[in-house]
């Protein structure tokens, strides 16, 4: 995939509240089509990079590209748009509860085509078909399983077919059978549709069966110290840290004997 | 009784017999764990209520002991040996490591201190505590704090707990002085005028939107909250407008009676309600009811990042969420007043038939000569001005719920507060307006 233009492109980005700062110095592209994760333990500003990315929370400083257009200096219009062209998955699906599955796929068709409301049905049915809630359509969030709610939540993110999908946690409160599926769904709409797809995970089994490229956020460093495939990653890793987090190493006396990677292997080489 | 060794199970209820006690079964034990350590506490037990607690003798190498607990200190050379033994355990107090170690024998010619634990019984988190203490009194004073001497177990849960560096964070402590309390508080207090009338401008931007097609609404959902805010809150407004009504009246009838003007207490009734009670009392009810409805609502569901998902997609949670409600309590409201203010005359009127022996026409004549309908038009203005008062400040409060599950209960708190001191506010205002254009 090497040569294809980068859809998203993160230069300089830093991350704050108020005068506390989360990450700096975050540089990174996502290319056409891939699939790529960002991972880093709890209170690592996983979340909070999304919330840069989609749009919900202004950089305290560098910028964020899509497509070569600066998100954050754009219009309010120009990023009406971009935003239309991403689709999201929240952690706990975030479906509007006072709304059926229909009304919640249909809203974003509503509001964003002209469609008639008879065409908008069929297209909510065959959404809600792909991912394998067909005949759910009345269903109101409250009804149904969590498995199905982040299902039913994906449906509407792909309800406009957008070029971006991101997925918040896709994995977290689902048991390993559905949160395996809903990692099957993710290849199958990136091949299928050849959506590009950011997945923000701290899931292990999740991210070495779908990432292609994944970035690691350091919570010490307070930036990216890793990037790259994450079997490649966990062969070769670069630093301690991300050692520890791809093997599960406790940090307590047990990383000394039993894993691949030493403290002093890292003085030697 | 034999230290604490790996072979102590995990988590389990122990039944051993203590030194003084006999045939000690209590099912209440609860032995303790760090999650994920492989790494016990003692055991815990609950405490012998014979327990004379702590004594201090000066005299002798036993500097501090209880029947549990025991510290003795020796010294070689440079070093002091401080002998822990016995049970150590919460219930009993706590002995301070700097008191009854150093303290006495003072730490001059000391540049160590190691520990001998051989008859050390069972012990819990009293003993960490004393240990730590001890470190941090060896750290300050730079004598050497032989950790091996300890056993294993202790030394690694003490480890354990200095495993992260106390984080520091630029958070304030509480002891600002007053004026600085003031300060902060003034300015978040503006702050959060700021924040109303902001929001206030972007409801009104939206709402203008809605009527040029700029932006869409969705009926079904004003309607259901019109549902809700009309026939749901018809019960508790007719209690609360026909007690109102008759509290007046009672007051009135003690007033006037006295000089013998009971035949007034219909126009002191019809003049407060329309004026101002129902509006009044209704604006409170629906500050409760339906301010505190909507910020639990919209609260909750930007807990659920609902709200966030909306903004993704590019559609205003203002447009979509807020106008609807407000709207429905603005256009609901002035009805809600105009039922209030005759349910409130219905209750006046109730208390002189039974109470004052007034007839119904007597009670009507009295009542329709000095009242005017300019009396009864602003009660109904007032409405209004409160419906968009309750609704906007419960969309706001909800809209800056926090992220955590008491935010709700705050957000719901915080929105019958701001309505109602808006309420109280508005009113002085509208009543200070109509004064000075004699209405």
């Amino acid at each position: 995939m090497e040569g294809v233009e980068p859809t998203i492109e993160v230069k300089n980005l830093t991350m704050a509240y108020d005068s506390f700062v989360v990450m700096r110095d975050l540089n990174f592209q996502v290319r056409k089509g891939e699939i790529f994760a960002i991972m880093g333990g709890s209170g690592s500003g996983k979340s909070t990079l999304l919330k840069h990315l989609i749009g919900l929370k202004k950089p305290a400083g560098g910028e964020i590209f899509y497509d070569q257009t600066n998100f954050w200096e754009a219009d309010e219009k120009t990023r009406k748009q971009l935003q239309r062209r991403m689709g999201v998955l929240y952690q706990g699906g975030a479906l509007w509860s006072e709304m059926t599955l229909a009304e919640n796929v249909a809203l974003p068709l509503e509001e964003y085509t002209t469609l008639k409301p008879a065409e908008i049905r069929e297209i909510v049915s065959l959404k809600l078909a792909l991912v394998g809630l067909r005949g759910f359509e009345e269903f109101y969030p409250a009804e149904i399983s969590g498995g199905m709610r982040k299902r039913a939540a994906l449906a509407r993110a792909m309800a406009l077919d957008p070029d971006i999908l991101y997925f918040d946690e896709p994995s977290s409160g689902l048991d390993p059978i559905s949160a395996s599926r809903l990692d099957d769904l993710i290849l199958q709409i990136r091949d299928g549709l050849g959506t590009t797809i950011v997945v923000v995970s701290h899931d292990l089994e999740s991210i070495f069966t779908v990432a292609d490229r994944a970035i690691f956020l350091d919570i010490g460093e307070k930036t990216i110290t890793a990037i790259g495939n994450p079997d490649d990653l966990r062969k070769n890793p670069p630093n301690e840290e991300v050692h520890r987090f791809l093997t599960r190493r406790n940090v307590i006396e047990r990383g000394s004997n039993g894993s691949g990677y030493q403290k002093n292997k890292v003085k030697g080489s | 009784m034999s230290p604490l060794t790996s072979t102590t199970p995990f988590i389990g209820v122990d039944t051993v017999e203590t030194a003084n006690q006999t045939n000690h079964t209590d099912p209440a034990c609860t032995p303790c764990s760090i999650a994920g350590q492989d790494i016990s506490f003692g055991v815990l037990r609950w405490p012998e209520f014979d327990n004379p607690g702590r004594s201090i003798k000066k005299a002798g190498g036993s500097l501090w002991q209880s029947s549990a607990m025991r510290v003795e200190t020796r010294r070689n050379d440079h070093t002091l040996i401080v002998e822990l033994s016995g049970e150590w355990r919460m219930q009993s107090p706590l002995p301070r490591f700097d008191e009854t170690v150093i303290g006495p024998t003072g730490t001059e010619d000391i540049r160590a201190v190691s520990f001998d634990t051989s008859d050390l019984g069972e012990w819990d988190s009293s003993l960490l505590a004393f240990l730590i203490q001890g470190r941090q009194f060896c750290e300050e004073r730079g004598l050497e704090y032989r950790e091996e001497t300890l056993p294993g177990n202790i030394s690694r849960l003490i480890a354990l707990s200095r495993e992260v560096p106390e984080r520091v964070t630029d958070r304030k402590d509480g002891n600002t002085s007053f004026v600085t309390r003031f300060g902060e508080k003034a300015i978040a207090a503006y702050e959060h005028f700021l924040d109303l009338a902001r929001f206030t401008g972007e409801f009104a931007q939206s709402f203008f939107a809605l009527f040029t097609g700029r932006a869409r609404m969705r009926w079904r959902d004003f309607w259901l909250i019109v549902q809700s805010n009309s026939s749901g809150s018809l019960p508790i407004v007719t209690l609360i407008a026909f007690l109102v009504g008759v509290i007046v009246a009672f007051l009135g009838a003690v007033v006037l009676l006295r000089f013998g003007a009971e035949y007034y207490v219909s126009y002191l009734v019809s003049y407060g309600m329309l004026r101002e009670l129902g509006a009044l009392m209704t604006a409170i009810i629906m500050a409760g009811r339906t301010g505190a409805a909507f910020a639990a609502e919209l609260g909750s569901m930007k807990i659920t990042e609902e709200i966030d998902a909306l903004k993704t997609l590019g559609i205003s949670p203002i447009s979509f969420l807020v106008v609807p409600r407000v709207m429905a309590v603005f256009l609901m409201m002035p009805l809600l007043t105009v039922y209030a203010d005759m349910i409130g005359i219905i209750g006046g009127l109730v208390v002189n038939i039974t109470f004052l022996d007034i007839s119904v026409p007597r009670f009507f004549v009295g009542l329709l000569e000095p009242v005017t309908l300019s009396d009864a038009l602003l009660g109904v203005f007032k409405g209004a001005v409160f419906g968009l008062t309750v609704g906007l400040s419960g969309c706001l409060r909800g809209l800056q719920t926090g992220t955590d599950a008491g935010a709700v209960g705050q957000a719901a708190t915080s929105a019958v507060v701001t309505g109602i001191t808006l309420i109280i506010l508005t009113n002085a205002l509208i009543d200070w307006g109509a004064a000075l254009i004699g209405v």
